[in-house]
Protein backbone atom coordinates (compact mmCIF):
# COMPACT_ATOMS: atom_id res chain seq x y z
CA UNK A 1 0.00 0.00 0.00
CA UNK A 2 1.20 3.24 -1.22
CA UNK A 3 1.42 6.36 1.20
CA UNK A 4 1.42 10.53 0.41
CA UNK A 5 3.81 12.41 2.15
CA UNK A 6 1.58 13.46 4.22
CA UNK A 7 0.28 9.96 5.91
CA UNK A 8 1.98 10.94 9.13
CA UNK A 9 0.64 14.23 9.46
CA UNK A 10 -2.66 12.80 8.53
CA UNK A 11 -2.56 9.92 10.97
CA UNK A 12 -1.50 12.52 13.50
CA UNK A 13 -4.42 14.29 13.38
CA UNK A 14 -6.67 11.41 13.74
CA UNK A 15 -8.08 11.31 10.24
CA UNK A 16 -9.88 8.05 9.89
CA UNK A 17 -7.86 6.78 7.36
CA UNK A 18 -8.50 4.53 3.76
CA UNK A 19 -7.00 2.43 1.18
CA UNK A 20 -8.42 4.37 -2.60
CA UNK A 21 -6.39 3.75 -5.29
CA UNK A 22 -3.58 1.69 -3.55
CA UNK A 23 -3.02 4.42 -1.51
CA UNK A 24 -3.88 5.09 2.30
CA UNK A 25 -5.81 8.28 2.24
CA UNK A 26 -7.68 10.32 5.12
CA UNK A 27 -11.40 9.57 4.44
CA UNK A 28 -12.20 12.31 7.53
CA UNK A 29 -10.93 14.16 10.03
CA UNK A 30 -13.98 15.22 11.86
CA UNK A 31 -16.88 14.15 10.12
CA UNK A 32 -18.12 14.06 6.52
CA UNK A 33 -20.79 16.36 6.62
CA UNK A 34 -18.88 19.13 8.83
CA UNK A 35 -15.91 18.99 6.27
CA UNK A 36 -18.62 19.26 3.26
CA UNK A 37 -20.07 22.20 4.56
CA UNK A 38 -16.84 23.68 5.35
CA UNK A 39 -15.61 23.74 1.56
CA UNK A 40 -19.41 25.51 0.47
CA UNK A 41 -19.14 28.14 2.95
CA UNK A 42 -16.04 28.68 3.92
CA UNK A 43 -12.73 26.36 2.80
CA UNK A 44 -11.23 23.36 2.78
CA UNK A 45 -7.82 21.61 2.49
CA UNK A 46 -7.22 18.10 0.92
CA UNK A 47 -4.45 15.96 0.39
CA UNK A 48 -4.39 14.31 -3.62
CA UNK A 49 -1.43 13.73 -3.64
CA UNK A 50 -2.36 9.99 -4.79
CA UNK A 51 -2.98 11.88 -8.03
CA UNK A 52 -0.89 10.53 -10.92
CA UNK A 53 1.06 12.50 -13.18
CA UNK A 54 2.09 11.97 -16.46
CA UNK A 55 4.92 14.37 -18.65
CA UNK A 56 3.98 13.74 -22.58
CA UNK A 57 7.09 15.82 -24.40
CA UNK A 58 7.93 16.72 -27.59
CA UNK A 59 7.73 17.66 -31.45
CA UNK A 60 4.12 15.77 -31.52
CA UNK A 61 3.16 16.29 -28.16
CA UNK A 62 -0.16 18.08 -29.43
CA UNK A 63 -0.90 16.13 -32.00
CA UNK A 64 -0.74 13.17 -29.95
CA UNK A 65 -2.74 14.30 -27.36
CA UNK A 66 -5.39 15.33 -29.78
CA UNK A 67 -5.11 10.74 -31.00
CA UNK A 68 -5.06 10.26 -27.46
CA UNK A 69 -8.40 12.10 -26.36
CA UNK A 70 -11.78 13.42 -26.43
CA UNK A 71 -11.43 16.51 -26.29
CA UNK A 72 -9.73 19.00 -28.56
CA UNK A 73 -6.50 20.71 -27.65
CA UNK A 74 -5.33 23.90 -29.30
CA UNK A 75 -1.97 23.84 -30.54
CA UNK A 76 -2.28 27.74 -29.11
CA UNK A 77 -3.45 26.57 -25.33
CA UNK A 78 -0.79 27.91 -23.01
CA UNK A 79 -0.89 27.71 -19.16
CA UNK A 80 -4.56 26.51 -19.79
CA UNK A 81 -5.91 23.20 -18.24
CA UNK A 82 -7.84 20.62 -20.58
CA UNK A 83 -10.80 18.15 -19.42
CA UNK A 84 -10.55 14.92 -21.60
CA UNK A 85 -11.22 11.54 -21.49
CA UNK A 86 -9.14 8.85 -22.84
CA UNK A 87 -10.87 5.74 -24.67
CA UNK A 88 -10.04 2.41 -25.33
CA UNK A 89 -10.51 1.10 -29.43
CA UNK A 90 -13.77 0.00 -27.95
CA UNK A 91 -14.91 3.74 -26.65
CA UNK A 92 -14.61 2.20 -23.56
CA UNK A 93 -12.95 4.81 -20.70
CA UNK A 94 -9.34 4.11 -19.77
CA UNK A 95 -9.42 7.07 -17.80
CA UNK A 96 -10.46 11.00 -17.81
CA UNK A 97 -7.83 13.56 -17.06
CA UNK A 98 -6.90 17.29 -16.49
CA UNK A 99 -4.02 18.16 -19.53
CA UNK A 100 -1.87 21.16 -18.41
CA UNK A 101 -0.67 22.74 -21.56
CA UNK A 102 2.82 24.27 -21.48
CA UNK A 103 2.73 24.49 -25.21
CA UNK A 104 1.81 22.43 -27.89
CA UNK A 105 5.07 20.28 -27.14
CA UNK A 106 4.95 20.34 -22.95
CA UNK A 107 1.80 18.71 -21.49
CA UNK A 108 1.34 17.69 -18.18
CA UNK A 109 -1.48 14.99 -17.38
CA UNK A 110 -3.20 14.47 -14.21
CA UNK A 111 -4.68 11.27 -13.76
CA UNK A 112 -6.56 9.08 -11.59
CA UNK A 113 -4.38 7.20 -8.39
CA UNK A 114 -6.11 3.98 -9.49
CA UNK A 115 -5.69 4.30 -13.31
CA UNK A 116 -2.16 5.47 -13.31
CA UNK A 117 0.09 2.56 -14.29
CA UNK A 118 -2.39 1.45 -16.21
CA UNK A 119 -2.55 4.90 -18.31
CA UNK A 120 1.17 4.94 -18.40
CA UNK A 121 1.39 1.86 -20.81
CA UNK A 122 -1.75 2.93 -22.35
CA UNK A 123 -0.36 6.25 -23.16
CA UNK A 124 3.44 4.37 -24.03
CA UNK A 125 2.00 1.69 -26.19
CA UNK A 126 0.48 4.51 -28.47
CA UNK A 127 3.92 6.47 -28.91
CA UNK A 128 4.48 5.19 -32.65
CA UNK A 129 4.97 7.84 -35.28
CA UNK A 130 4.71 10.86 -32.80
CA UNK A 131 7.84 12.17 -31.96
CA UNK A 132 6.88 12.18 -28.36
CA UNK A 133 8.96 11.05 -24.91
CA UNK A 134 6.26 9.83 -21.97
CA UNK A 135 7.45 9.93 -18.55
CA UNK A 136 5.74 8.81 -15.05
CA UNK A 137 6.30 11.65 -13.05
CA UNK A 138 4.29 11.12 -10.39
CA UNK A 139 6.87 10.45 -7.63
CA UNK A 140 8.20 14.14 -8.02
CA UNK A 141 5.30 15.63 -7.30
CA UNK A 142 2.60 16.08 -3.72
CA UNK A 143 -0.77 18.09 -4.41
CA UNK A 144 -2.79 20.10 -2.31
CA UNK A 145 -5.89 21.00 -2.64
CA UNK A 146 -7.82 24.30 -1.31
CA UNK A 147 -11.34 24.82 -2.30
CA UNK A 148 -13.92 26.98 -1.19
CA UNK A 149 -15.04 30.56 -1.08
CA UNK A 150 -12.49 31.70 1.15
CA UNK A 151 -9.42 29.80 -1.25
CA UNK A 152 -8.23 32.55 -2.54
CA UNK A 153 -8.02 34.99 0.65
CA UNK A 154 -6.33 32.01 2.24
CA UNK A 155 -3.88 31.86 -0.09
CA UNK A 156 -3.43 34.84 -1.11
CA UNK A 157 -2.09 35.39 2.80
CA UNK A 158 0.86 33.52 1.30
CA UNK A 159 2.21 34.88 -1.98
CA UNK A 160 2.58 38.03 -3.74
CA UNK A 161 1.02 36.46 -7.30
CA UNK A 162 -2.00 38.29 -8.04
CA UNK A 163 -4.36 35.48 -7.85
CA UNK A 164 -6.75 37.36 -9.56
CA UNK A 165 -5.09 37.12 -12.75
CA UNK A 166 -5.63 32.97 -12.47
CA UNK A 167 -9.08 32.29 -13.96
CA UNK A 168 -10.82 29.05 -13.66
CA UNK A 169 -9.03 26.50 -15.62
CA UNK A 170 -5.47 28.28 -15.87
CA UNK A 171 -2.38 27.48 -13.80
CA UNK A 172 1.08 29.32 -12.76
CA UNK A 173 4.26 28.98 -11.30
CA UNK A 174 5.12 31.16 -8.54
CA UNK A 175 5.94 31.27 -4.84
CA UNK A 176 4.30 30.36 -2.07
CA UNK A 177 6.17 31.00 1.49
CA UNK A 178 9.12 31.06 -0.46
CA UNK A 179 8.90 27.84 -2.25
CA UNK A 180 7.95 27.35 -6.11
CA UNK A 181 4.62 25.57 -6.65
CA UNK A 182 2.58 24.86 -10.20
CA UNK A 183 -0.86 26.20 -8.95
CA UNK A 184 -4.48 26.01 -11.25
CA UNK A 185 -7.68 27.48 -10.33
CA UNK A 186 -9.23 24.45 -10.26
CA UNK A 187 -10.77 21.48 -8.39
CA UNK A 188 -13.05 18.59 -7.62
CA UNK A 189 -15.69 20.35 -5.53
CA UNK A 190 -17.89 22.61 -7.66
CA UNK A 191 -16.33 26.05 -5.50
CA UNK A 192 -13.57 28.29 -6.57
CA UNK A 193 -10.42 26.99 -5.20
CA UNK A 194 -6.67 25.64 -5.86
CA UNK A 195 -4.62 22.85 -6.89
CA UNK A 196 -0.96 23.44 -5.97
CA UNK A 197 1.66 20.30 -6.80
CA UNK A 198 5.06 21.09 -5.19
CA UNK A 199 8.22 19.18 -4.71
CA UNK A 200 8.20 16.44 -2.01
CA UNK A 201 10.02 18.13 0.26
CA UNK A 202 7.91 21.52 0.16
CA UNK A 203 4.84 20.21 1.03
CA UNK A 204 4.08 19.69 4.88
CA UNK A 205 5.17 22.73 5.49
CA UNK A 206 2.39 24.31 3.21
CA UNK A 207 -0.04 22.24 4.69
CA UNK A 208 0.36 23.03 7.94
CA UNK A 209 0.27 26.96 7.06
CA UNK A 210 -2.57 26.57 4.96
CA UNK A 211 -4.35 24.34 7.62
CA UNK A 212 -4.16 26.51 10.90
CA UNK A 213 -5.95 29.60 9.27
CA UNK A 214 -8.56 29.89 10.85
CA UNK A 215 -11.16 29.60 8.03
CA UNK A 216 -9.41 26.16 6.59
CA UNK A 217 -11.31 23.16 7.43
CA UNK A 218 -8.86 19.82 6.94
CA UNK A 219 -11.23 17.52 4.53
CA UNK A 220 -10.58 14.05 3.35
CA UNK A 221 -11.66 11.75 0.55
CA UNK A 222 -15.14 11.22 1.89
CA UNK A 223 -16.28 15.15 1.33
CA UNK A 224 -14.56 14.90 -1.76
CA UNK A 225 -17.01 12.33 -3.46
CA UNK A 226 -20.12 14.19 -1.69
CA UNK A 227 -19.26 17.96 -3.22
CA UNK A 228 -17.89 15.80 -6.53
CA UNK A 229 -21.42 14.81 -6.65
CA UNK A 230 -23.21 17.61 -5.47
CA UNK A 231 -21.12 19.58 -8.86
CA UNK A 232 -22.32 16.97 -10.74
CA UNK A 233 -18.66 15.43 -11.46
CA UNK A 234 -18.30 12.39 -12.62
CA UNK A 235 -15.82 9.66 -11.06
CA UNK A 236 -14.31 7.01 -12.80
CA UNK A 237 -15.33 3.30 -11.86
CA UNK A 238 -18.56 4.91 -11.22
CA UNK A 239 -20.28 7.07 -13.75
CA UNK A 240 -17.72 6.77 -16.63
CA UNK A 241 -15.65 3.74 -17.26
CA UNK A 242 -14.37 0.80 -20.03
CA UNK A 243 -18.30 -0.02 -19.62
CA UNK A 244 -19.55 3.54 -20.14
CA UNK A 245 -18.10 5.55 -22.74
CA UNK A 246 -18.67 9.51 -22.19
CA UNK A 247 -21.40 9.91 -24.42
CA UNK A 248 -23.56 7.72 -22.08
CA UNK A 249 -22.36 9.52 -19.29
CA UNK A 250 -23.29 12.88 -20.64
CA UNK A 251 -20.01 14.36 -20.94
CA UNK A 252 -20.30 15.20 -24.82
CA UNK A 253 -19.19 18.28 -23.79
CA UNK A 254 -15.93 16.63 -23.17
CA UNK A 255 -15.83 14.67 -27.01
CA UNK A 256 -14.94 16.65 -30.12
CA UNK A 257 -16.43 14.40 -32.74
CA UNK A 258 -15.31 16.43 -35.65
CA UNK A 259 -11.94 15.61 -34.86
CA UNK A 260 -10.40 11.07 -35.01
CA UNK A 261 -9.11 10.39 -31.80
CA UNK A 262 -9.03 6.64 -30.32
CA UNK A 263 -12.58 5.62 -29.60
CA UNK A 264 -13.82 8.22 -31.70
CA UNK A 265 -15.36 5.82 -34.82
CA UNK A 266 -17.40 3.90 -32.15
CA UNK A 267 -18.36 6.74 -30.45
CA UNK A 268 -19.72 8.28 -34.24
CA UNK A 269 -21.68 5.59 -34.98
CA UNK A 270 -23.59 5.53 -31.72
CA UNK A 271 -24.44 8.74 -32.05
CA UNK A 272 -26.04 8.08 -35.08
CA UNK A 273 -28.00 4.79 -34.12
CA UNK A 274 -28.94 6.95 -31.00
CA UNK A 275 -27.72 5.84 -27.23
CA UNK A 276 -29.55 2.84 -25.64
CA UNK A 277 -28.22 3.78 -21.97
CA UNK A 278 -28.01 6.84 -20.42
CA UNK A 279 -26.35 8.55 -17.08
CA UNK A 280 -29.08 10.48 -15.31
CA UNK A 281 -29.24 12.15 -11.86
CA UNK A 282 -32.14 11.10 -9.66
CA UNK A 283 -34.12 12.66 -6.88
CA UNK A 284 -35.97 9.98 -4.44
CA UNK A 285 -39.56 10.72 -3.53
CA UNK A 286 -39.74 9.31 -0.86
CA UNK A 287 -37.23 8.71 2.46
CA UNK A 288 -34.29 6.21 1.68
CA UNK A 289 -30.65 6.38 0.11
CA UNK A 290 -30.05 4.89 -2.91
CA UNK A 291 -26.46 3.83 -3.03
CA UNK A 292 -24.11 2.15 -5.61
CA UNK A 293 -25.30 -0.67 -7.47
CA UNK A 294 -29.22 -0.38 -6.46
CA UNK A 295 -31.01 -1.48 -8.72
CA UNK A 296 -33.83 0.87 -10.84
CA UNK A 297 -37.10 -0.26 -11.76
CA UNK A 298 -39.81 0.90 -14.55
CA UNK A 299 -42.92 -1.08 -15.25
CA UNK A 300 -41.94 -4.00 -13.54
CA UNK A 301 -38.63 -4.25 -14.81
CA UNK A 302 -35.07 -3.30 -13.95
CA UNK A 303 -33.80 -0.92 -16.75
CA UNK A 304 -30.78 0.30 -14.79
CA UNK A 305 -28.69 0.88 -11.57
CA UNK A 306 -27.28 3.29 -9.61
CA UNK A 307 -23.62 4.70 -10.01
CA UNK A 308 -23.46 7.22 -6.49
CA UNK A 309 -26.01 8.02 -4.65
CA UNK A 310 -25.78 10.34 -1.18
CA UNK A 311 -28.18 11.86 1.24
CA UNK A 312 -26.03 15.30 0.71
CA UNK A 313 -25.47 17.52 3.83
CA UNK A 314 -28.37 20.03 4.15
CA UNK A 315 -30.60 18.22 2.01
CA UNK A 316 -33.89 15.92 2.92
CA UNK A 317 -34.12 14.17 -0.11
CA UNK A 318 -31.80 11.98 -1.64
CA UNK A 319 -30.14 12.65 -4.84
CA UNK A 320 -28.04 9.68 -7.47
CA UNK A 321 -26.97 9.23 -10.47
CA UNK A 322 -27.91 5.53 -12.36
CA UNK A 323 -26.91 3.95 -15.46
CA UNK A 324 -30.61 3.52 -17.22
CA UNK A 325 -32.31 2.33 -20.48
CA UNK A 326 -32.13 5.30 -22.59
CA UNK A 327 -36.34 4.67 -23.16
CA UNK A 328 -36.16 5.81 -19.25
CA UNK A 329 -33.66 8.91 -19.43
CA UNK A 330 -36.19 11.71 -19.84
CA UNK A 331 -35.95 14.79 -17.43
CA UNK A 332 -39.32 13.95 -15.53
CA UNK A 333 -39.81 10.49 -16.49
CA UNK A 334 -40.58 8.52 -13.33
CA UNK A 335 -39.38 5.27 -11.99
CA UNK A 336 -38.11 3.83 -8.49
CA UNK A 337 -35.23 2.28 -6.56
CA UNK A 338 -35.12 -0.93 -4.90
CA UNK A 339 -33.91 -0.18 -1.93
CA UNK A 340 -33.58 -3.78 0.57
CA UNK A 341 -37.34 -4.45 0.42
CA UNK A 342 -38.90 -1.30 -0.69
CA UNK A 343 -39.35 -0.30 -4.68
CA UNK A 344 -38.88 4.15 -3.46
CA UNK A 345 -40.23 5.97 -6.33
CA UNK A 346 -37.71 8.84 -7.86
CA UNK A 347 -37.73 11.03 -10.53
CA UNK A 348 -35.55 11.47 -13.65
CA UNK A 349 -34.02 15.69 -12.55
CA UNK A 350 -31.65 17.49 -14.35
CA UNK A 351 -27.83 17.24 -12.63
CA UNK A 352 -27.69 20.83 -11.29
CA UNK A 353 -27.69 19.97 -7.38
CA UNK A 354 -25.53 22.83 -7.16
CA UNK A 355 -24.77 26.46 -8.08
CA UNK A 356 -21.19 26.79 -8.83
CA UNK A 357 -19.48 29.94 -8.66
CA UNK A 358 -16.69 29.60 -10.37
CA UNK A 359 -13.85 32.45 -11.00
CA UNK A 360 -14.11 32.75 -15.13
CA UNK B 1 -12.57 3.81 24.00
CA UNK B 2 -15.85 2.79 23.45
CA UNK B 3 -18.68 2.77 25.98
CA UNK B 4 -20.06 -1.13 26.77
CA UNK B 5 -22.93 -0.72 29.61
CA UNK B 6 -22.84 -3.89 32.44
CA UNK B 7 -27.15 -4.32 32.30
CA UNK B 8 -27.41 -5.13 28.21
CA UNK B 9 -26.61 -7.99 25.78
CA UNK B 10 -24.61 -7.90 22.90
CA UNK B 11 -24.90 -8.93 19.50
CA UNK B 12 -21.74 -9.39 17.35
CA UNK B 13 -23.09 -6.80 14.67
CA UNK B 14 -22.77 -4.42 17.64
CA UNK B 15 -26.62 -3.95 18.03
CA UNK B 16 -27.62 -3.92 21.84
CA UNK B 17 -30.62 -5.55 23.99
CA UNK B 18 -32.28 -5.31 27.19
CA UNK B 19 -35.31 -7.17 27.54
CA UNK B 20 -38.10 -6.33 30.00
CA UNK B 21 -41.30 -8.27 30.22
CA UNK B 22 -41.18 -10.33 27.39
CA UNK B 23 -40.20 -7.33 25.23
CA UNK B 24 -36.74 -6.30 23.86
CA UNK B 25 -35.41 -2.70 23.54
CA UNK B 26 -32.82 -2.46 20.66
CA UNK B 27 -30.03 -0.01 20.12
CA UNK B 28 -26.79 0.40 18.67
CA UNK B 29 -24.02 0.29 19.95
CA UNK B 30 -21.56 3.29 21.05
CA UNK B 31 -18.51 1.47 19.19
CA UNK B 32 -21.03 0.95 16.01
CA UNK B 33 -21.68 4.80 15.63
CA UNK B 34 -18.49 5.49 16.47
CA UNK B 35 -17.31 3.33 13.46
CA UNK B 36 -20.44 4.72 10.70
CA UNK B 37 -19.62 8.08 11.71
CA UNK B 38 -22.33 10.37 11.60
CA UNK B 39 -26.18 8.42 11.12
CA UNK B 40 -27.98 10.23 8.61
CA UNK B 41 -30.88 8.28 7.69
CA UNK B 42 -32.42 4.75 9.25
CA UNK B 43 -34.82 2.03 8.27
CA UNK B 44 -36.08 0.16 11.19
CA UNK B 45 -38.66 -1.61 9.52
CA UNK B 46 -42.35 -1.42 10.64
CA UNK B 47 -44.38 -2.33 13.12
CA UNK B 48 -45.52 -5.98 12.48
CA UNK B 49 -42.90 -7.12 11.00
CA UNK B 50 -41.67 -10.44 12.20
CA UNK B 51 -37.61 -10.58 12.75
CA UNK B 52 -35.34 -13.70 12.98
CA UNK B 53 -32.49 -13.59 15.28
CA UNK B 54 -28.81 -12.39 13.59
CA UNK B 55 -30.82 -12.02 10.44
CA UNK B 56 -31.16 -8.01 8.99
CA UNK B 57 -34.64 -6.26 9.79
CA UNK B 58 -32.99 -2.45 9.03
CA UNK B 59 -30.60 -0.72 8.27
CA UNK B 60 -28.46 2.36 9.42
CA UNK B 61 -26.91 4.75 7.10
CA UNK B 62 -24.19 7.42 7.43
CA UNK B 63 -23.07 10.07 4.53
CA UNK B 64 -21.24 7.25 3.46
CA UNK B 65 -22.35 3.92 3.68
CA UNK B 66 -25.63 1.73 4.67
CA UNK B 67 -25.07 -1.14 7.12
CA UNK B 68 -27.79 -3.55 8.55
CA UNK B 69 -29.23 -3.68 11.89
CA UNK B 70 -29.44 -6.66 12.21
CA UNK B 71 -31.84 -8.20 15.03
CA UNK B 72 -30.40 -9.57 18.28
CA UNK B 73 -33.89 -11.64 19.04
CA UNK B 74 -36.22 -13.75 16.86
CA UNK B 75 -40.01 -11.62 17.39
CA UNK B 76 -42.24 -9.42 16.05
CA UNK B 77 -41.57 -5.38 15.73
CA UNK B 78 -44.11 -4.10 18.39
CA UNK B 79 -42.62 -0.37 18.60
CA UNK B 80 -40.53 2.07 16.34
CA UNK B 81 -39.01 4.79 18.14
CA UNK B 82 -39.74 7.78 15.62
CA UNK B 83 -37.80 10.24 17.85
CA UNK B 84 -34.81 8.58 16.42
CA UNK B 85 -36.28 7.77 13.00
CA UNK B 86 -36.81 11.86 12.86
CA UNK B 87 -33.14 12.46 14.54
CA UNK B 88 -31.05 9.76 13.53
CA UNK B 89 -28.10 12.36 14.94
CA UNK B 90 -28.84 10.86 18.35
CA UNK B 91 -27.41 7.23 17.97
CA UNK B 92 -24.07 9.03 17.70
CA UNK B 93 -25.16 11.85 21.01
CA UNK B 94 -26.24 9.00 23.02
CA UNK B 95 -26.23 5.67 21.79
CA UNK B 96 -27.36 3.76 24.66
CA UNK B 97 -29.86 6.36 25.80
CA UNK B 98 -31.88 5.34 22.29
CA UNK B 99 -33.38 2.92 21.23
CA UNK B 100 -34.24 1.46 17.80
CA UNK B 101 -37.15 -1.02 17.91
CA UNK B 102 -38.68 -2.54 20.42
CA UNK B 103 -39.08 -6.66 19.61
CA UNK B 104 -41.75 -9.28 21.53
CA UNK B 105 -39.27 -11.81 21.77
CA UNK B 106 -40.24 -15.03 20.55
CA UNK B 107 -38.21 -17.90 22.46
CA UNK B 108 -35.99 -16.44 25.33
CA UNK B 109 -33.87 -19.18 24.90
CA UNK B 110 -32.22 -17.34 22.34
CA UNK B 111 -31.04 -14.39 24.73
CA UNK B 112 -28.11 -17.19 25.82
CA UNK B 113 -26.43 -16.48 21.99
CA UNK B 114 -25.76 -12.61 22.81
CA UNK B 115 -23.10 -11.52 24.73
CA UNK B 116 -22.81 -9.89 28.11
CA UNK B 117 -20.74 -6.88 28.20
CA UNK B 118 -17.68 -8.83 29.34
CA UNK B 119 -18.22 -10.79 26.36
CA UNK B 120 -18.57 -7.62 24.36
CA UNK B 121 -15.77 -5.77 25.71
CA UNK B 122 -14.13 -9.02 24.50
CA UNK B 123 -14.93 -8.79 21.02
CA UNK B 124 -14.11 -5.08 20.66
CA UNK B 125 -10.59 -5.92 21.68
Amino acid sequence: MKKTVLYEEHVRRNAKIVEFGGFLMPLFYTDIIKEHMAVRESSGLFDVSHMGEIRVRGKDANRFLNRLLTSFIPEDGKMKMYYGLMLDFQGGVVDDLMAYAYGPEDYLLVVNAANKDKDFAWISARKEGFDVSVVDESDLFSQLALQGPEAKNVLGRFTDYSLDQLKLFQFDHFQISGKEFLVSRSGYTGEDGFEIYGANADILALFSELAAEPEVTLCGLGCRDTLRFEAAMPLYGHEIGPEIDPLVAGLAFAVDLEKDFIGSDVLRKEKEEGLKRKVVALELLDKGIAREGYEVEADGKVIGKITTGYLLPGRTRALAFALVDADHAKIGMEVSVRIRKDLVPAVVRNKKFLDKKYIR
Amino acid sequence: MSKVLENLLYSKSHEWCLVEGGVAKVGLTDYAQDSLGSVVYLDAGEVGDKVKQFAEFGAVESVKAASDLMAPVSGEIVEVNQEVLDNPELLNSDPYGHWIVKIKVSDEKELDNLLDAKGYRELLE
